[in-house]
């Protein structure tokens, strides 16, 4: 056991707090959790500006193999990049392309897919967005209706999708539709990549909980989609999309976002507390405040045992789970806590004068919600816990 | 970063599961729970023998030498197993606090001893106020020519009972976290009267009476009036001891759990298999996988020396509560097989509130947190 990061870890968490310093612009406040610059202009700007220079540094697809872009770095040290990007609320980290599409490439993909595809993925080029759940396919995903009829050289894609993040920012989706409708469920499915340009695609936006545009619903009205995008075999995208669920699952944005959150509610109550102009029982907060940073110090270890076990090339089934499931419901505590802090102030939102904390605490108590249900929600992770890291049976 | 065992913690591990396995199954721990001394000696001699009592003291002290992270290796697999003794009062309530603070005479005199399974040692701190703060401490200790006279009375006090020597806290002079003094009090010195106290996890905590109990000069440990750090690092050390074997037992919980639900048949399937089963074991493993690593994270810290109040803290904090959670829920999916006194489960209900409140509870250590975080 040793809980230090290397000198060459530590090293090179500086040169990234180094970077950010010189590219965010002074005085950079930034959003509280990285799904949000999907939903802000200005924050949507700064990130594609910043990705290119984030795939020169080669940082984005670190832990990847040098032939398709990557530096061949440890787990860890991409958890350490993703830890620094949140916590710093640096944006311009695309989660669904460099976590989830690319490693699915390189286990799945044919050598001309994997050529085309992941480069623009390592440099920050391009953009991507996950096309798995729809309305009648939700934590039961293997119910996708979505159609894609074989036509020979290409499939004919109709349907609809739902809770597309980013689906309104992406160049590219990846996405899962039903290719032979008699097969049982989790055979008839096919996995391929569908550029977002293609006729008959319409994104449409959804409004969340505190009025931004992050999802969407996307459809597909006699979408061609080119069998060169078909991933894996045809029929078998289930097989390819429950291994894309196995890749980079650290979490470790979650728990460095909200740490991040309640260094600020902390500096806050120090601050009150040396004018007096605090409105809660101090004795009472600094329980639950030292609470929340004792439950983030468990959440960072949980994270980085994740990457630490992937590093070993070993399967963090149990392990990843548990880090999604106590990240995410550790959001909304701290973001609670930091509410509770705040008070009756706590309700402003967003132009009022009187506002504290820019109402970045108000926004993760409300934006948070949406942690224990995307990704999988955290009943669903409990199942995954259970039967795959515990062993219990499926019900 | 390693959340790995290295060689020799893995073997220490491995050999310290077969050992308690074979010499410590639950039939001798709900023996010795009813038995006066609540432990074999053969037993003891036998763990002495494999070094466990001079684990992290220096080989010239007759130890091996190594490091906090073997102890909380060691201690997880006695957590797991229950094992019942003097084995947490000897070596963290008596032999750490004397290679801490002690002379290298009173190193030389108590330490081989304590290595060699020879003699039990214990700290009386704690006073019907049950506080661990100096303003807790009311038992004084007078000067007297070339003794020190001690009176009063002192509570929760482990394994008392069978003690050969107890480190007592008590106040020299008057002030708050000045003024108390360590002594390394004879436990047959004249005035010394030890009850058993009858406790949750009848782990034989005891009342201790010191009426008029003389003490040489030459048994004060560490410097007159200056004793509360000793004692707060005594803590410490403790808490985060308690954690490592708070670690093994949520282990053994959810391990005995999942094997239930796998087991156990109801509406014709087991009942691991229905998601409100599954839920409770997957929160399980949260709380397990979550209390190890920020109890290791401290271990570690202590193994090379860091400063780590904090870290200590944070993690008594939260394991305390997460290891209570785990036995709840471990009990919920068991069901009434659980609740009785047959089954194994109780044995670590009992110990999971004890483990919870000795050595400072949540809330003590949360304050503690709250203090390093300037609130």
């Amino acid at each position: 056991m040793n809980f230090a990061f290397t000198k060459e870890e530590e090293a090179f968490r500086q040169e990234i707090l180094a970077f950010i310093k010189q590219e965010l612009p002074p005085g950079w406040i930034g959003a509280t959790y990285y799904e949000d610059e999907l939903e802000q202009e200005e924050l949507w700007a700064l990130g594609r500006k910043l990705a290119p220079k984030l795939g020169q540094k080669g940082w984005l697809a670190m832990a990847w193999p040098k032939m398709y872009g990557g530096q061949e770095r440890s787990h860890i040290e991409q958890t350490i990049f993703k830890e620094e990007m949140a916590y710093n609320r640096a944006p311009g980290v695309d989660f669904a392309g460099v976590s989830m599409c690319g490693p699915t490439l390189m286990n799945f993909g044919t050598p001309e897919q994997k050529k085309i595809f992941l480069p623009p993925i390592a440099k920050g080029d391009v953009f991507w967005c996950q096309g798995f759940s729809e309305p009648e396919a939700g934590s039961d995903l293997a119910s996708v209706r979505t159609k894609a009829v074989d036509q020979g050289d290409y499939f004919v894609l109709n349907g609809q999708k739902v809770w597309t993040s980013g689906g309104h920012r992406a160049a590219w989706m990846f996405l899962l539709a039903r290719s032979d409708p008699d097969a049982p469920k989790h055979k008839g499915i096919s996995f391929m990549l569908l550029d977002m340009k293609t006729p008959g695609v319409e994104v449409r936006p959804l409004v969340n909980i505190v009025g931004g545009n992050a999802f969407n619903e996307v459809f597909f009205d006699n979408v061609r989609v080119p069998k060169a995008n078909l991933v894996g075999k045809k029929n078998d995208g289930w097989a390819v999309a429950t291994a894309l669920l196995n890749f980079e699952r650290s979490g470790i944005e979650r728990v460095a976002s909200a740490r991040k959150l309640l260094d600020e509610v902390i500096a806050f109550v120090r601050e009150r507390k040396k004018t007096g102009a605090l409105s809660r029982d101090i004795e009472v907060m600094k329980q639950k405040l030292a609470e929340m940073v004792i439950e983030l110090q468990v959440g960072r270890w949980m994270g980085y045992h994740v990457s630490y076990i992937q590093q070993k090339g070993e399967m963090p089934w149990a392990e990843a789970p548990i880090s999604k499931v106590f990240g995410s419901e550790l959001m909304q505590r701290v973001a609670n806590v930091g509410m509770e802090v705040l008070g009756l102030s706590s309700q402003l939102e967003k132009g009022s004068k009187w506002i504290t904390l820019g109402g970045r605490v108000s926004h993760m108590y409300q934006s948070s919600l949406g942690r224990t249900l995307g990704g999988g929600t955290s009943e669903i992770q409990r199942n995954l816990i259970a039967t795959k890291g515990l062993g219990l049976p499926r019900g | 970063m390693d959340f790995d065992f290295n060689e020799v913690q893995e073997m220490l591990r491995k050999d310290a599961r077969r050992f308690l396995t074979e010499k410590c199954p639950k039939a001798y721990v709900r023996k010795m729970e009813e038995d006066e001394k609540g432990f074999a000696p053969e037993l003891w001699k036998e763990m002495a023998g494999l070094g466990w009592m001079g684990l992290v003291f220096p080989e010239k002290y007759g130890g091996l030498d190594m490091t906090f992270l073997e102890m909380a290796v060691l201690l997880e697999e006695m957590g797991r197993a229950c094992l019942p003794g003097p084995y947490f009062s000897t070596v963290f309530l008596g032999g750490l606090p004397i290679l801490e603070a002690g002379t290298e005479e009173q190193k030389q005199e108590f330490l081989p001893k304590i290595a060699s399974g020879e003699i039990i040692v214990t700290t009386a701190l704690t006073e019907p106020s049950g506080v661990y703060d100096p303003s807790g401490i009311e038992t004084k200790a007078t000067e007297q020519g070339d003794k020190y006279i001690i009176d009063g009375t002192k509570l929760f006090v482990t394994d008392a009972h069978v003690a050969n020597y107890m480190i007592v806290a008590a106040r020299t002079a008057p002030g708050k976290s000045e003024g108390i003094s360590l002594f390394l009090v004879d436990a047959k010195s004249p005035g010394i009267k030890c009850t058993m106290l009858k406790t949750i996890a009848s782990d034989k905590q005891c009342e201790v009476v010191f009426n008029k109990v003389a003490v040489p000069q030459k048994n004060l440990l560490g410097k007159l009036n200056q004793g509360w750090p000793l004692v707060e690092r005594s803590i410490l050390l403790a808490a985060a001891g308690k954690c490592a074997e708070m670690v093994g037992g949520a282990q053994q919980v959810l391990e005995m759990t999942v094997e239930y639900a796998k087991q156990r048949v109801q509406f014709g399937k087991p009942i691991g298999a229905f998601q409100a089963v599954q839920h409770h074991c997957a929160n399980m493993a949260t709380d397990v996988e979550g209390s190890r690593f920020i109890t290791y994270e401290a271990a570690w810290m202590l193994s090379q020396n860091m400063p780590c109040a904090k870290e200590v803290s944070m993690a008594k904090a939260w394991v305390s509560d997460a290891y209570r959670r785990v036995v709840s829920l471990g009990h919920q999916v068991h069901g009434g097989i659980g609740f009785t006194k047959d089954h194994d489960m109780q044995l670590y209900f009992r110990r999971a509130k004890a483990a919870e409140v000795l050595f400072g509870d949540s809330d003590y250590h949360r304050e503690k947190v709250a203090q390093a975080l300037e609130l």
